[in-house]
């Protein structure tokens, strides 16, 4: 559990999650695992239409939820069990403590339930005198060394056999061998005494089905099915974002739950419960049930409008599996007791702003949880939401503050840009990085070269560079973002380039500015919204047929999040949706719409490889485009191992988590030099200034380019 | 073609998917065609395994001294059958008998300790998992099928569907009938929460046994 009161603490615990050897072994080789197994799993599915499903029905399980409580309440009620309604934890916990004391339990049998860890529920019965058990064996496991799960699904997924091993040794009072299967039956055995004695199960439920009063509840070890059969008083606790309709939509769910959190088909066991079952112990061979449901700011939720979406959230822990910060630092460090992604957002609803405030500022924005979530939900958006509110409420912080009173004046902010050009002389090298960092303000930030800002910004380039079309096949506007304008003209100036061969007409408009991305990391939502505004006025004289970026960062936000960021403004709508409609990424531009052909070419057969920017590949969908483009010019293309994974920039993540963003680098590097390739191509200045700077620190032969810059030099000279 | 050659050749494509799924599910799949066979393959089963001694299932692990109490009160073989007609409960009790075998319909909350077989009938298979449902309002079924080291399920061939959904209506009236108790099994109870290391029979059954029969 994160606990750290402030940021400069809570860099210290990922510090030293990093330092965990274990833990990063343990979870890059499930990471790895993971993608492939779930792919297979849902090998004969169309995905995107099951999540769809999902989506639909949920969002309209929202709508009535109220209606949909009722029902469930009156059948579940028709057929012997007892509905509960709890507005909070403490709520919860004490229904089930009351419970407890008039049915006379002494011991509680849990199978594993993220709600009960969500309201601590443990805790208050364990000072009512009770004795509580947990079934699940990673649960068990955690509950015996007094922690919390690191991960919604394999709570114990940060541990080794060997302390498995020390545990169980300690808990039988015998030395135990290292044998992963042993120590699975010493459990079972262990566990199955506690079954035969316990009066009370305690379970969490994956479904409440309204038409029929069921639950449902979804487990592999079967514990789940002990829990709810032999004990005499049986509770289940869980979200009221757990009611459906029908046993169809739980199916609907189950499909693509199970697949998308630990690539099964489906789990071993799933278990349906409806009235007051058969029990031999109970009074009247009828087990006393009762079904809690609870609140605890889950309404809170559903009706705002962005965050009703959470709703959604089928607690699969796949934002969890491909988060490359998740994987890095672990549960603990990345979820308050909810995990990954979704867990920084519910930290914030059930568990207050203290719980979220430090870990809503890990996210790196890269988006593979928002591409995996069975829920569809934008996680990456509600993070950076709730980023904002925080600091909405509690106040900005000042480095954040004045981005945005910089950023929001274009001038001012260029006219820092062109100075910088004159502060970096003392430290800048001719090679077009810093020498040397001032390291009292970098102190963490020695693991890449930085480049100094060029002598001359494209924009004071273009009135000369502009090439006379005669006959344009196209007319575009240059989008070319801060970086590629004052850091790495010449990758703009290749673009020119490229594009006057094609019979592309081309227009800069001077005020356009910053496209607001690095203000919205820094949850600065007014001024992103500014800066936006001040974008789209500057292109909309542009008579253009598209908006070239060489940025696939500012594609992104410009083409998904400005209608977002403006849609306040009604008569804003239409411009919004031209502007929008109009931006592409350069490789989609050269690939899909001027079509380059090999003849346009001559190739040199140079091994290359390919860095896929989080925000080409899953903010816009972009794949093959730049791949094929490589072998098109008649280079070498290699594929590189986790081509599509973050290479740790995130633009000012980079700044705010240098350590995290070290180790992520690290890891690409590694897989690049691994392709053999001469030269790495990405398509994302900031991609390329992070994967350069971390080239040259290793002294790596290896260049880093823009693909746009290998296209351009390879061009048939006219 | 025919539409009922259509729904015998789905049926078909249903019966064979369905012993994909449930064979890469971990699931023994037999198709032994009659319940005589099927108390035949149980009875060799329990009699050349005998579950728990011979199996890796931890008996000769060092327990604490109440859980070893507990696991001390399991003697001999038993075969755990509820829920079966009276003539096919005798058939098998008898043959039991033969083989020197437990034979019990109920009491399970008196062997918690474990029951070598639990001898089931299987109320729909789902052909696109693999997965068994069984309707199992009577608690004696339900630990028949959970403290045994194999589970052994006869599934008629007629009561295989395509997939969940298919299941629904059934699943509907199941429910509908007032308390109600129905369990999805697909495979062996298994755990990967050590090391991610898949390991099989952490609650429930060792293996599971399904065994096709016409009817």
């Amino acid at each position: 559990m994160q606990e750290a009161k402030s940021l400069k603490n809570y860099r210290k615990e990922c510090r030293d999650s990093l330092g965990n050897d274990y833990l990063r072994k343990a979870l890059d080789a499930f990471a790895v695992a993971y993608r492939k197994s779930r792919a297979n799993a849902f090998a004969e599915f169309d995905v995107e239409e099951l999540i769809g499903d999902v989506v639909a029905m949920k969002d309209d399980a929202l709508q009535q939820l109220d209606a949909l409580y009722d029902q469930f309440k009156e059948k579940a009620e028709g057929a012997g069990v007892t509905v509960h309604y709890a507005k909070d934890a403490a709520e919860a916990n004490a229904i089930i403590s009351r419970i407890a004391k008039e049915t006379d339990c002494k011991k509680v049998i849990k199978s594993k339930s993220m709600t009960a860890e969500e309201t601590l529920l443990n805790h208050v019965l364990e000072d009512d005198g009770l004795e509580v058990t947990e079934s699940d064996l990673g649960e068990w496991i955690i509950q015996l060394r007094h922690e919390g799960p690191s991960h919604m699904v394999m709570p114990a997924i940060h541990l080794s056999r060997y302390q498995v091993q020390d545990l169980f040794s300690d808990v039988t009072g015998t030395r135990q061998t290292d044998d992963i299967e042993k120590l699975v039956k010493v459990a079972r055995r262990e566990l199955r005494q506690k079954f035969a004695e316990a009066d009370m199960g305690i379970s969490g439920a994956n479904f409440a089905v309204a038409e029929t009063g069921t639950i449902g509840i979804v487990t592999n070890e079967g514990n789940a099915r002990l829990v709810t059969t032999l004990p005499r008083v049986h509770v289940a606790l869980m979200g009221i974002d757990k009611l459906v309709p029908t046993i169809g939509d739980a199916l609907r769910i189950l499909k693509v739950l199970t697949r998308n959190a630990t690539a099964q088909a489906i789990t071993s066991y799933v278990t349906w419960v409806t009235g007051a079952n058969e029990c031999e112990t109970s009074p009247g061979r009828k087990k006393d049930i009762h079904f809690v449901f609870l609140d605890n700011g889950r309404r809170e939720m559903a009706a705002d409008p962005l965050f009703s979406q959470v709703f959604r959230c089928v607690r699969c822990g796949a934002c969890a599996n491909v988060c490359p910060v998740y994987r890095l630092v672990g549960g603990h460090t990345m979820g308050h007791i909810y995990i990954g992604a979704i867990g920084l957002i519910l930290s914030y609803f059930y568990h207050g702003p203290d719980s979220a405030r430090n870990l809503v500022q890990n996210c790196i924005n890269c988006e593979a949880c928002k591409d995996i979530c069975a829920g569809g939900i934008d996680l990456p958006r509600l993070i950076k939401a709730v980023h904002a509110r925080i600091q909405d409420e509690e106040g900005h912080p000042i480095p954040s503050l004045l981005l945005g009173m910089i950023m929001k004046n274009r001038k001012l902010f260029h006219t820092l840009l062109r100075t910088a050009k004159w502060a970096q002389k003392p430290v800048a090298g001719d090679d077009g990085f810093m020498r040397h960092l001032p390291m009292i303000f970098f102190k963490d930030h020695d693991f890449k070269a930085l480049p100094t800002v060029a002598e001359k910004p494209f924009r004071d380039l273009w009135p000369k560079l502009k090439p006379a079309i005669k006959n344009p096949r196209y007319r575009v506007g240059l989008f070319s973002g801060c970086v590629q304008d004052f850091v790495y003209p010449e990758q703009m100036v290749a673009a020119v380039e490229l594009f006057a061969d094609h019979d592309v007409e081309m227009s800069f408009p001077m005020k356009q500015s910053c496209c607001g991305l690095p203000l919205q990391m820094m949850a600065e939502m007014k001024t992103s919204r500014d800066v936006a505004l001040q974008n789209l006025r500057a292109f909309e004289k542009e008579n253009v047929d598209y908006i070239v970026t060489l940025c696939a960062s500012c594609a992104s936000h410009l083409k998904h999040n400005y209608p977002e960021l403006l849609k306040d403004d009604l008569k804003l709508k239409d411009k919004v949706a031209a502007f929008t409609s109009k931006v592409i990424d350069m490789s989609s531009f050269v690939h899909d719409v001027l079509q380059v052909r090999a003849e346009d070419f001559q190739g040199d057969g140079k091994k290359v490889t390919f860095h896929a920017p989080c925000h080409l590949c899953r903010g816009l969908g972009v794949h093959d485009a730049p791949r094929n483009l490589m072998k098109t010019a008649g280079m070498d293309y290699q594929e590189a191992a986790e081509a599509e994974v973050c290479c740790g920039f995130g633009g000012t993540y980079s700044a705010k988590f240098p350590e995290l963003s070290r180790q992520l680098l690290e890891k690409k590097l590694d897989n690049v030099e691994a392709t053999g390739a001469d030269i790495l191509f990405t398509d994302c200045p900031g991609c390329v200034m992070q994967l350069r700077g971390g080239m040259k620190k290793r002294g790596s032969t290896i260049e880093v380019k823009h693909t746009v810059e290998g296209l351009a030099e390879r061009r048939k000279k006219k | 073609m025919t539409k009922s050659v259509e729904i015998l050749e789905s049926k078909q494509s249903d019966l064979d998917r369905f012993v994909e799924k449930a064979r890469a599910a971990a699931a023994v799949v037999t198709d032994v065609g009659t319940f005589q066979e099927a108390v035949s393959y149980t009875l060799n089963l329990c009699g050349s395994r005998g579950a728990c001694r011979l199996k890796v299932s931890g008996c000769e692990e060092p327990l604490s001294p109440n859980a070893e109490d507990l696991c001390e009160t399991k003697q001999g073989k038993i075969i755990a059958a509820p829920h079966l007609s009276s003539d096919q409960f005798e058939l098998l009790e008898s043959q039991c008998v033969e083989n020197g075998f437990g034979c019990i319909s109920s009491g399970m909350r008196s062997q918690l300790a474990g029951v070598d077989i639990g001898f089931t009938y299987g109320d729909i298979g789902i052909a696109e998992t693999g997965t068994l449902v069984l309707n199992c309002p009577g608690e004696e079924l339900r630990l028949a099928t959970m403290v045994c080291e194999y589970h052994v399920c006869l599934l008629a061939k007629s009561k295989i569907v395509k997939d969940a959904f298919a299941a629904e209506e059934q699943m509907r009236q199941f429910m509908n009938k007032g308390p109600n108790y129905t369990a999805f099994i697909t495979g062996p109870s298994r755990t990967a929460d050590i090391e991610r290391v898949l390991t099989i029979g952490v609650h429930g059954p060792l293996e599971l046994h399904i065994l096709l029969v016409e009817e």
